[in-house]
């Protein structure tokens, strides 16, 4: 235990942690996986896991470090589910291959990427000029004009009604690419943020006045946050639809940009492995309630999320709980026990 | 010596990590006019809010007529007869002379005595009157101020704490307003004043204090203080 | 007159649009935050009215109970949820209304199911008939309690102490308070109003289409911020305008067989136009930046 301990303490891992964690579990499970001995239901549960990885840590680039709220998430998602998607179901046939061919799947996740990200710049260039609640709503208008065509256009081009029919990937490996695109979805955030223009944007985030008089270039930031950020959503909409055999309309609705909201939200705004983390909680939690909560109780964790959201979001912001906040929060009482276990420990060595 | 109407006692103020004030101390009188003169950023201003219960201190205490209102809200100091006239006059644009008047009355439910305030402020500022109608937002400056002091002059208040009142007039308009200000204790009211024109501030103040970088560093008569050495070196420009 | 009954519709729901855009107004333009849950309020409002039928079967005291019980719901949200964060990050004060609207959202559910509930003891039948030219009387009905509560409500904004105090809350809180306007209350009090006109929404709502369920209010409430914001959030006229102006444009384009299935798409679309043309809106005043 204490080696790996030990090994964590390194400044280089220590840096790069998370993916040290990530690609261990993806090794772990994707070798369990393929030697067959992971149940069905668990590649479901880690796909699901990655996916909602994505969508937090990619939603979790414009609420936390640019400081605005974009309530279209699952619009960028419903992009790249339908494009990625549609590529998808004519290549397979087109091409003769299976369902599973890499090169189909590499193909569509460009494209649903992509396609989300020409989205997401031309969300960008309003959110150029809008800011806070008004970004806000057009985000969330652009979601549900997205859904409302998608689901209207003629049949033959996504299904209409009826929902596009999508290939499905073998489960044995989807998660395993899905892991792989969280990775790159970490990677890209962190260096981003720990990068030149990390900094600007946070300092855009903190004052964008200042930001501005210090002669950063808000707008090129914003709609490059703004595009790389659609572009993992519409990634994690391409996997959602291989995941599918019938993509529909309905489930990238508003309510599940909120969903994804309150991962980066409970995640602690502005943190990458918070908000990565806690859509991997939320999800696995979801999917262990799902079968002990039925019918309307099922309603019941949004109760509980949404309380939690609430509770979470006071604490955390409310002016008149500040001197709460400072006396207990989470650095404090670890600072305490490692105090007191540092004095343990020194008693000991004694 | 007349009867104390504000004592302010060993305030400590605090924005963030940042100390404003440091242990201020001082009183106003019945019927004075007392400034409080510094430079930008002395305090000055943070003074007021904290009297006025706009911003709460960290220690010290506040008292209005013997009574400790450290911790009363703002919107309830207004009703126990001490108005704050803010910096910028922050007149309500977007209401009417008359409506923002009115609003100066907020606190009281005096239908009878309310009505003969309002005469007597229209009476003393007929330029106001004339304008009855207007929206605040389309008077001048020196017009907008007249409007902030007969607001405050509406809630019937027995001290008038002003923030700043010539700020941004033109030479003519701040003679104008000192006079009122003066008509203010001629009517039987008090004043507490922070002014950044020093010297016209202590030519109508009874006594003044001086605040630097959020302690009080001179007091005395306004008359001495405008003869003290220091004073006229870093306040009066002489 | 396919055009003309169109038209007449349009303003009918835009008038339900118009009163629930004002709840959004009155609080961005006082409380200075998007509450996002009014549009939730309405659908309280919905189940208030629906159990008091239940028990009384008469729709006046329905209406009644289903306002007494949104303004306190509105009020108490405001006091427990919103109050906490005042001088908080607008994102902060947005994320926990998203918060509230999920939770009232699925608190219903909880109690009343998800089927939905049908109060038909609102609907009202019949139609005003000149000539060829049909009105049906739930269309009369909105029109005239919109008109009236539009009156009622610019007369208590410019004549009444609370009203004026509320215009001056919402130009400038701290000046108010020097006033000696007491802001906590003011902004309650504006919390109420809105709440009110939310359950009068849900009448107006359940009256033309009698299916009750937990997301009643969810689109009618985010097309209504729409309607406040191409008003000019802030601006009670604007929200009128604003209201009437989005319930046309929909009911016109829901009459056009071709472009019916996309008008939630046109309206949101119209929305984002105006936004970037005019980002304060047609009535709204512009709001500059603070350096």
């Amino acid at each position: 235990m204490s080696t790996v301990l030990a090994f964590f303490k390194k400044p280089f891992i220590r840096k790069y942690a998370n993916y040290f964690i990530l690609a261990l579990i993806t090794l772990v499970f994707g070798a369990l996986s393929l030697s067959g001995s992971l149940k069905m239901g668990n590649q479901f549960l880690l796909e699901q896991i990655a996916i909602a990885m994505l969508l937090a840590v990619s939603l979790g680039m414009v609420v936390g470090f640019l400081g605005e709220l974009s309530l279209g998430h699952a619009g960028f998602m419903c992009v790249g589910a339908f494009l990625g998607g549609k590529v998808s179901a004519i290549l397979v046939p087109a091409l003769g291959t299976n369902a599973n061919s890499i090169l189909v799947l590499v193909i569509s996740l460009l494209v649903g990427g992509l396609s989300a990200a020409v989205f997401g710049m031309i969300i960008g260039l309003p959110a150029l000029r809008l800011r806070g609640d008004y970004l806000a709503i057009v985000t969330l208008a652009f979601g549900e004009i997205v859904r409302n065509v998608v689901m209207n256009l003629p049949e033959q081009l996504f299904g209409a009604t009826l929902g596009l029919e999508t290939p499905r990937f073998d489960r044995k490996y989807l998660f395993i690419i899905a892991l792989i695109a969280v990775l790159a979805c970490l990677a890209v955030t962190q260096n981003l943020m720990r990068s030149k223009h990390g900094r600007a944007i946070i300092s855009i985030k903190d004052n964008e006045i200042a930001a501005r008089a210090m002669g950063v270039d808000i707008t090129k930031y914003k709609l490059f946050v703004f595009t790389i950020s659609s572009f993992f959503a519409g990634v994690a909409g391409v996997l959602y639809s291989y995941t599918q055999s019938r993509l529909q309309t309905p489930t990238f609705d508003y309510n599940y940009s909120i969903e994804i909201l309150v991962m980066v939200v409970l995640g602690g705004m502005g943190s990458i492995n918070g908000a990565a983390l806690a859509a991997a909680l939320i999800t696995f939690i979801n999917f262990k309630l799902q079968t002990v909560l039925t019918g309307n109780l099922s309603v019941l964790q949004n109760v509980i999320y949404s309380l939690i959201l609430i509770v979470i979001v006071i604490y955390r912001n409310a002016p008149g709980l500040k001197a709460f906040r400072e006396k207990y929060n989470l650095a404090v009482l670890l600072q305490k026990l490692k105090g007191k276990r540092a004095e343990t420990e020194e008693k000991e060595d004694a | 010596m007349s009867e104390q109407i504000l004592k302010v006692e060993e305030l400590n103020v605090y924005y963030g990590m940042i100390q404003a004030l440091r242990g201020i101390s001082f009183e106003v009188n019945r019927g004075e006019i007392v400034s409080l003169i510094g430079a930008n950023g002395a305090g000055k201003t943070t003074t007021l809010h904290t009297i006025t219960g706009l911003i709460h201190p960290k220690s010290g205490h506040v008292s209005y007529k013997g009574q400790d209102i450290t911790h009363i809200p703002a919107h309830k100091i207004v009703g126990m007869g001490m108005v704050h006239v803010p910096e910028g006059r922050r007149i309500f644009q977007g209401l009417s002379v008359y409506d923002n008047l009115l609003l100066g009355s907020y606190s009281r439910k005096d239908k009878e005595e309310i009505k003969r305030n309002m005469e007597l402020v229209l009476t003393q500022f007929p330029r106001l009157a004339e304008r009855k109608n207007q929206l605040a937002g389309t008077l001048s400056g020196g017009e907008q101020q007249m409007l902030a002091m007969g607001r405050a002059l509406l809630s019937n208040p027995e001290l008038i704490v002003l923030d700043e009142p010539s700020m941004g007039l033109s030479p003519l308009l701040v003679g104008e307003v000192f006079e009122i200000i003066k008509s203010f204790r001629e009517a039987g009211k008090t004043v507490l004043l922070v002014e950044q024109n020093a010297k016209k501030a202590l030519a109508i103040s009874d006594r003044a204090y001086v605040l630097e970088n959020g302690v009080i560093t001179m007091s005395g008569k306004a008359a001495e203080l405008a003869d003290d050495e220091r004073v006229r070196k870093a306040y009066l420009g002489a | 007159m396919n055009f003309l009954t169109a038209l007449f519709n349009g303003l009918s729901s835009g008038g339900t649009y118009a009163i629930i855009a004002i709840g959004y107004t009155m609080v961005y333009g006082i409380a200075k935050m998007l509450n996002f849950a009014h549009g939730d309020i309405i659908m309280a409002g919905g189940y208030a009215m629906f159990t008091t039928l239940l028990l009384v079967g008469h729709p006046i005291p329905a209406l009644c109970v289903a306002v007494a019980f949104c303004v306190a719901l509105g009020v108490f949200v405001e006091r427990f949820a919103y109050r906490p964060l005042r001088g908080a990050s607008p994102l902060a004060v947005l994320i926990t209304a998203i918060g509230v609207s999920s939770l009232l959202q699925s608190l219903a559910q909880i109690i009343f199911g998800a089927g939905s509930k049908m109060p038909l003891q609102l609907q009202v039948s019949g139609a005003l008939k000149l000539g060829a030219f049909s009105i049906h009387y739930n269309t009369l009905i909105t029109l005239a309690v919109t008109v009236v509560l539009m009156v009622a409500l610019t007369l208590f904004v410019k004549y009444s102490k609370v009203g004026r105090a509320m215009v001056a809350v919402s130009e400038d809180r701290g000046a108010a308070q020097l006033m000696g306007v007491n802001t906590n209350a003011i902004i309650a009090v504006t919390f109420g109003i809105g709440s009110a006109l939310a359950a009068v929404a849900a009448y107006l709502m359940l009256m033309k289409a009698p299916s009750l369920t937990n997301t009643l209010g969810a689109m009618p409430g985010i097309k209504a911020f729409t309607a406040a914001v191409i008003g000019g959030i802030g601006s009670v006229p604007g929200a009128m305008l604003g209201g009437i102006l989005l319930g046309v444009i929909e009911c016109v384009s829901l009459s056009i067989p071709a472009i019916a299935p996309f008008t939630d798409a046109i309206e949101f679309a119209v929305l984002i136009v105006i936004l970037l043309v005019k980002p304060a809106g047609l009535l709204g005043k512009a709001r500059r930046e603070k350096v």
